[in-house]
């Protein structure tokens, strides 16, 4: 028995919410009194993974663009070598693709949205998100095998011994059939939302796309992420990808600050779970407030320039 | 082109959530069901490609009969058929083997779901499906194009975007700004009345999960308000009180 860890790597340097899945396979390894290993689907073997509790990093070799069913097989060739009984993949974009194959090909179970370390581990007891931020289940998963797709955010990066001492390994990975990514395209030097510590929302009370310019340098002055409600980008104000709330994404950074957003349900499902919520509305009577920590009853074009004033004078 | 749809049924999205049976059971007491509004997406789209290029959207969701009126609406906003396997599943894999089973002596050219159930939010079937199928899969999709027999889908990636092109057959889960979702109109509402919903016990595997419990989010101590006009306060206290920048 033994817990593997998927490492997920971007310009040659592991991901945060890897680091994160890293962490969270060693103190689940811990509480199993087991060893903690890795798999890394990358050209180069990564750094980085030490003083991350992590024994052994399996390595493949491997200059394919990233594809589920190949890098699923890739896992299952790294759990089935190191005997691995759970497998811990962090919920990003790419993780959410390649868990469930991994499950279906390890006969295991599958957890996704899980946000915290078991509270039992015999059997295995996993605390989970459902209706996108307005509740969390407890889940007894039944298998022998189970696959843990962990919340970005979820735990705190922490140093643990571990020698993460390389392992290549080459095993035949299965491919999708006439796949290929034909094009590619990253917003350079933007923060992802689901990763960012630090985020600023805001809606429909900037009343027009033009007026985003401060809400765009006050999460630069904070190392933030932007973010945006439903009705922004319902709109078109701000793209897709920003929308927080129950059919947006699901976030918990440590500070979300939302300005001239009302706070409806649906929006609220997806923030609640950030650290510390701020809230600047001209309405007193907003609902946000109610999930607020901070609160500022005011005009956001009188405010947000003093906020962006008193960030620069941080030292 | 033959397209499957896959559908949940979850609360509308303004449902306050509680549960019952010391928070072991959800709540189903005034609450409005609604087809998963990803999964809408997933149809609406479905729809579009088979008016194009020929054949029929059949639409399998895994439940009981108490979800067959949004069963119904999935066929008033146009699918040709519908299928409803008969179990409440525990899970996504229990819902994905219902579906895997039914749909693998088929052929369909297309597996469509939406990309989470907005109740359980797993976001598993899209992978599952493909997996037991032994078929692609392709999550979170926000354009789909069928181009010479070949797939053309945009999906989201950490911090961008990618373009694929893969071949058919192959699974795929919606995300918003794939399509406008279709309003059913009143001849289409007539029509679904006629349309088949055939109904199949299950075959598939079970006895993955168990769900304990539910609990909801720690209620908020009160809010400190800070005066606008000392706005840079909240600054000083997100450093110094909360020590979070």
């Amino acid at each position: 028995m033994s817990v593997l860890v998927y490492i997920e790597i971007n310009k040659g340097e592991v991901k945060k919410a890897s680091l994160e899945a890293a962490v969270y396979g060693a103190k689940l390894a811990q509480q199993l009194g087991v060893n903690c290993n890795a798999i890394a689907i990358a050209e180069q073997a990564p750094s980085g993974l030490e003083n991350c509790g992590i024994s052994k990093v399996y390595h493949i070799q491997d200059t394919n663009a990233f594809d589920p069913m190949r890098h699923a097989s890739a896992v299952e060739a790294a759990a089935t070598t190191s005997g691995a009984s759970t497998i811990i993949i962090s919920n990003s974009y790419a993780g959410k693709s390649i868990a469930p194959r991994v499950a279906v090909r390890m006969q295991a179970g599958i957890s996704s949205g899980v946000v915290a370390l078991p509270v039992s581990v015999n059997p295995i007891v996993v605390k989970k998100g459902v209706f996108s931020g307005k509740a969390f289940a407890h889940v007894e998963l039944t298998k022998s095998i189970n696959v843990l797709a962990l919340t970005p955010n979820s735990i705190e990066i922490e140093s643990i011994p571990g020698e993460a001492a390389v392992e290549s390994i080459s095993p035949e990975l299965s491919a999708s059939p006439s796949y290929a990514i034909t094009d590619t395209q990253v917003q350079s030097g933007s923060i992802p939302l689901t990763e960012a510590e630090l985020v600023v929302s805001a809606g429909r009370g900037m009343k027009g796309p033009e007026n985003w310019g401060m809400i765009e340098e006050l999460a630069t002055v904070l190392k933030a992420a932007t973010a945006c409600s439903k009705p922004v980008s319902d709109m078109e104000w701000r793209p897709h990808s920003e929308h927080v709330g129950q059919t947006g994404i699901t976030i918990k950074p440590n500070l979300y600050i939302a300005i001239g957003i009302s706070g409806a349900i649906q929006h609220l499902a997806g923030v609640s779970s950030s650290k510390v919520i701020a809230v600047i509305n001209k309405d007193p009577e907003a609902p946000f407030f109610k999930a607020a920590d901070y609160g500022i009853v005011g005009d956001a074009f009188e405010v947000v320039p003093k906020l962006i004033e008193a960030a620069k004078n941080l030292s | 082109m033959n397209i499957l749809v896959c559908i949940s049924v979850v609360p509308d999205t303004t449902t306050k959530i509680t549960f019952t049976d010391n928070n072991s059971q959800f709540n189903r007491e005034g609450v409005q069901f609604i087809i998963n509004p990803y999964d809408e997406l997933a149809l609406t789209r479905a729809l579009e490609i088979t008016e194009k290029s020929g054949g029929e959207v059949t639409v399998i969701h895994v439940g009981g009969v108490e979800n067959e009126p949004s069963i119904r609406k999935a066929l008033a906003i146009g699918a040709h058929k519908a299928i409803r396997i008969n179990k409440n599943p525990n899970d996504a894999q229990e819902a994905a083997s219902e579906i895997a089973n039914y749909a693998k002596d088929k052929g369909y050219d297309m597996i469509l779901t939406g990309r989470e159930s907005i109740d359980y939010n797993s976001g598993q079937v899209c992978g599952l499906l493909g997996a037991m199928l032994s078929l692609p899969s392709i999550n979170v999709v926000m354009g789909l194009d069928v181009v010479d027999g070949q797939a053309v889908l945009t999906r989201d990636i950490d911090g961008g975007r990618e373009t694929i092109s893969c071949g058919l057959p192959l699974v795929a889960s919606a995300q918003k700004d794939l399509v406008e979702p279709r309003i059913p109109n009143m001849r289409g509402i007539m029509a679904a009345r006629t349309k088949p919903l055939e109904v199949l016990e299950p075959t598939g595997e079970s006895n993955f999960s168990a769900h304990q419990s539910y609990d909801l989010p720690e209620p908020k101590s009160a809010v400190k308000m800070i005066s606008p006009d000392n706005a840079g306060e909240l600054i000083r206290l997100l450093r110094e009180e909360a020590k979070i920048i």
